[in-house]
């Protein structure tokens, strides 16, 4: 008895506690005025926006979206004209950023894993260079990187005529301040079926790649997986190539006056874009492989070498198996960061999503609201995405544990 | 006879001296053979590499000291064929890069304020310095407080309007600003998304992934096109008020992530033992679980502080002349526009950015050997 106390009258008595202290009750009352101050901002907020735009004449809803752009985009990977439609130069923007996006993410993925694995390397010389790269590239501002790959490398190469090239003379190849210049693959009539031909290797490869893998787990026998599809890769179109009569040619870039013309172009900020973008994200991914390969505990690969694998069987098929599940998770945040850190693009005016959307059509329309809107919708679902896509990958390697 | 089986019966009664190891295995040799020509492969390697490198660095040691220009009054200095860094162009924009264009006369002020700051950074960094909490304190309110005073300029001092400021000055104002706004944002965030609460919960969870998922160039122009828009009329903020906003929302997003990190790594018993102590949920955060989730965290604040302050440069895109944006525009300087200038310009926002980001990065590597206890399996 003396030991109840302690404890309140009014607890003891009923059992329960005051509505003052009851959890339930609290979270209640504090979710219910959480929703009423969300609510009361977002309210504010709008009214006042409705109201100022009124005041200021600005059009809202999404009407300008069908009306004449009526400017000129650097880049584009779809028909685009100073009279298409600002749906058409959004359009042109997303492609822009979604192709700097992936081929950003592809070189950063290779460079990122050939320093990760230099930085562990034995070889004394290897190692630091690798280290130096990462310390480095990694404490400087991306934006910093792109405008100095821009400005102080790209922009002062010399000009068409300062590299030597004479007007009207074909060049295979010429990096100069216009862009890099190569020769473009022109299709002629029955080039499809080199691009058939293509495709048809590639199937064939997982196709037996797939079929390999099932019969050594039922025989043992090995097949040369690599060697074959490789093969196929460039004979069948190569054949396809020369049974159709050779119906592809090549288009060699010119000077003509002051400008280059044909060929194949990459423009500077592009070339900026990507450089800056690889070169920085990569640094990135290069500490994460470090760190995923170096979770795989040695004794993993001491178990590899006593099952009499060699070395390079050890890595491909015992160390990084397991690394990658350690490597895929921020892996993905890399990914992600590159495609949103893309966006930096309207810093040195390649025509990406903000540049061209956010920048041009905002500027001229004065439609801030739906256009900043629609641009962060944009990048948000982009991001979910390829986090949807990497987690459904993530999930396919991880670990399946009892 | 006897001899012969004396000498077949030998027994060494001494150990026999240590011979030397092979010549190429020891000294400057063997440290070559192993850690550059261990195996063809490596010799290989070795050689491109420094083929490599003797291709990269002469030029930019060159670029950077031989061939460069020191002192200079304009671009005349610098336009000479075949010069390289012009460093008497930053020697004479070396203030701008600083200050901006904060009066020079009350340049004073900011150099006092990075007194301050420094003042209270040192001891919070050495672990073995006490009163942890009241610096703690200082630099999140007091020091806060004591800048705005200082640099905006209030009871009496001369006003300087935020749009002369720049430089480092801006960069710093926009990272710390960030972060200290971020902090306890970042915390109620953290603590949102893991309530019991549905609806606390899943506002946390929108805002948190909303400004993960969008780029931080959109948040300014946001913050600086759009947010005017919605507030009432005759309310306005000065760019660089806008540009802050931006990004204490936008940080403390991620500051919410690292913090949610920690109070996940701690032991579930400790949640219990505060819960059986009988403190309520306020008190078990303060005393018990939020210290030890915070100490945990240090290395991961850190890092979104390097990012946040790598990040600040993009508020030039918006017109803000940070550190970056005032190099930019000095180069456009008709007294100093020449070749090399650009190159020299980034090269020394670089290695400004390097010097803070670097040492910060060093500084979360230590802590984070210090925090590590061993027990991680």
């Amino acid at each position: 008895m003396a030991r109840q106390t302690g404890v309140s009258a009014e607890a003891d008595d009923s059992g329960r506690v005051s509505l003052m202290n009851d959890p339930k009750a609290r979270g209640l009352v504090f979710q219910a005025l959480l929703i009423i101050a969300v609510i009361l901002l977002v309210y504010s907020g709008i009214s006042n926006a409705i109201e100022n735009l009124a005041r200021a004449g600005i059009a809202s809803g999404l009407g300008f979206f069908g009306e004449r752009a009526g400017f000129d985009i650097g880049q584009s990977f779809i028909p685009y004209t100073n009279d298409s439609t600002y749906l058409r130069a959004f359009f042109v923007g997303l492609l822009n950023t979604m192709v700097v996006g992936v081929i950003g993410i592809f070189f950063a993925t290779l460079i990122g894993f050939v320093v990760g694995l230099a930085r562990l390397s034995k070889n004394y010389l290897v190692q630091k260079f690798a280290t130096v790269y990462v310390e480095t590239l990694r404490n400087i501002p991306l934006l910093l990187q792109l405008l100095f790959w821009y400005k102080a490398v790209l922009s002062i190469l010399p000009s068409p005529r300062q590299v030597g090239l004479e007007p009207g003379v074909e060049v295979i190849f010429s990096l100069n301040n216009r862009g890099l210049y190569m020769p473009r693959i022109v299709p002629e009539a029955g080039s499809s079926f080199v691009f058939i031909a293509l495709l048809v290797a590639v199937i064939a490869w997982v196709l037996i790649g797939r079929w390999a893998k099932k019969r050594q787990m039922a025989t043992g026998q090995q097949f040369p997986v690599f060697l074959t599809g490789l093969g196929l890769i460039i004979g069948l179109p190569l054949l396809a190539f020369l049974v159709s009569g050779m119906p592809l040619s090549f288009e060699y870039a010119s000077l003509q006056g002051f400008n280059m013309v044909d060929g194949w172009v990459i423009q500077p900020e592009f070339m900026a874009l990507l450089l800056g973008l690889s070169l920085y994200t990569a640094s990135f991914i290069a500490e994460i492989v470090r760190a995923g390969i170096l979770a795989v505990s040695r004794g993993q690969s001491e178990a590899a070498f006593a099952l009499g694998l060699r070395p390079n069987l050890t890595s491909r098929l015992v160390i990084v198996p397991q690394a990658m599940r350690v490597i895929i998770p921020p892996l993905t945040s890399q990914y992600l960061n590159l495609t949103k850190n893309s966006s930096l693009a309207v810093a040195i005016g390649y025509p990406d999503l903000v540049s061209v959307f956010g920048g041009t059509v905002l500027n001229q329309t004065g439609q801030a609201v739906e256009v900043i809107t629609i641009t962060m919708l944009v990048y948000l679902t982009l991001s979910l995405l390829t986090s949807a896509f990497m987690n459904w990958f993530n999930s396919s390697v991880a670990l399946v544990e009892r | 006879m006897d001899n012969n089986t004396r000498s077949i019966a030998f027994v060494r009664t001494q150990e026999s001296p240590l011979m030397a190891p092979p010549v190429s295995s020891r000294g400057v040799v063997g440290w070559f053979k192993e850690n550059l020509f261990a195996t063809p492969r490596d010799t290989v390697l070795t050689i491109l590499t420094s083929l490599f490198l003797l291709w990269m660095v002469p030029p930019i040691i060159d670029w950077a000291f031989i061939s460069a220009v020191w002192t200079g009054e304009s671009r005349e200095a610098c336009l000479a064929p075949g010069t390289g860094a012009c460093w008497a162009f930053v020697e004479a924009k070396f203030g701008q890069f600083i200050y901006g264009r904060y009066p020079v006369d009350e340049r004073w002020r900011v150099n006092l304020s990075g007194l301050l700051l420094i003042a209270g950074l040192v001891p919070i960094a050495i672990p073995s310095v006490p009163y942890k909490r009241q610096n703690a304190l200082y630099l999140l309110v007091v020091f806060p407080v004591l800048a705005f005073i200082l640099l905006t300029g209030q009871f009496g001092l001369e006003p300087v309007e935020t749009p002369l400021w720049g430089g480092l000055l801006v960069t710093l104002v926009v990272a710390i600003v960030g972060i200290v706004v971020s902090f306890p944002l970042g915390i109620l965030l953290a603590l949102g998304r893991r309530s019991e609460m549905p609806i606390v919960k899943m506002f946390s969870v929108i805002f948190i992934e909303f400004w993960r998922g969008v780029p931080l160039i959109t948040v300014l122009f946001m913050s600086s096109v759009m947010l005017p828009l919605f507030l009432p009329d005759g309310v306005s903020f000065d760019k660089l008020l806008r540009a802050l906003i931006g990004v204490a929302l936008f940080s403390s997003a991620y500051m919410a992530e690292v913090i949610r990190g920690g109070l996940q790594a701690i032991p579930k018993g400790q949640y219990e033992a505060a819960n059986a102590m009988a403190l309520t949920f306020w008190q078990g955060t303060r005393l018990v679980t939020m210290p030890q989730a915070l100490t945990l965290v240090i290395p991961g604040i850190v890092n979104t502080f390097i990012g946040l302050f790598k990040d600040t440069s993009l508020v030039l895109i918006i017109g803000l002349f940070d550190l970056l944006g005032i190099v930019q525009q000095n180069m456009n300087d008709q007294n100093w526009i020449s070749p090399a200038t650009p190159a020299t310009g980034f090269v020394f926002a670089a290695f400004v950015f390097f010097l803070f980001c670097f040492s910060m990065s060093r500084y979360s590597a230590y802590m984070e050997r210090r925090l590590d206890t061993g027990h991680k399996r």
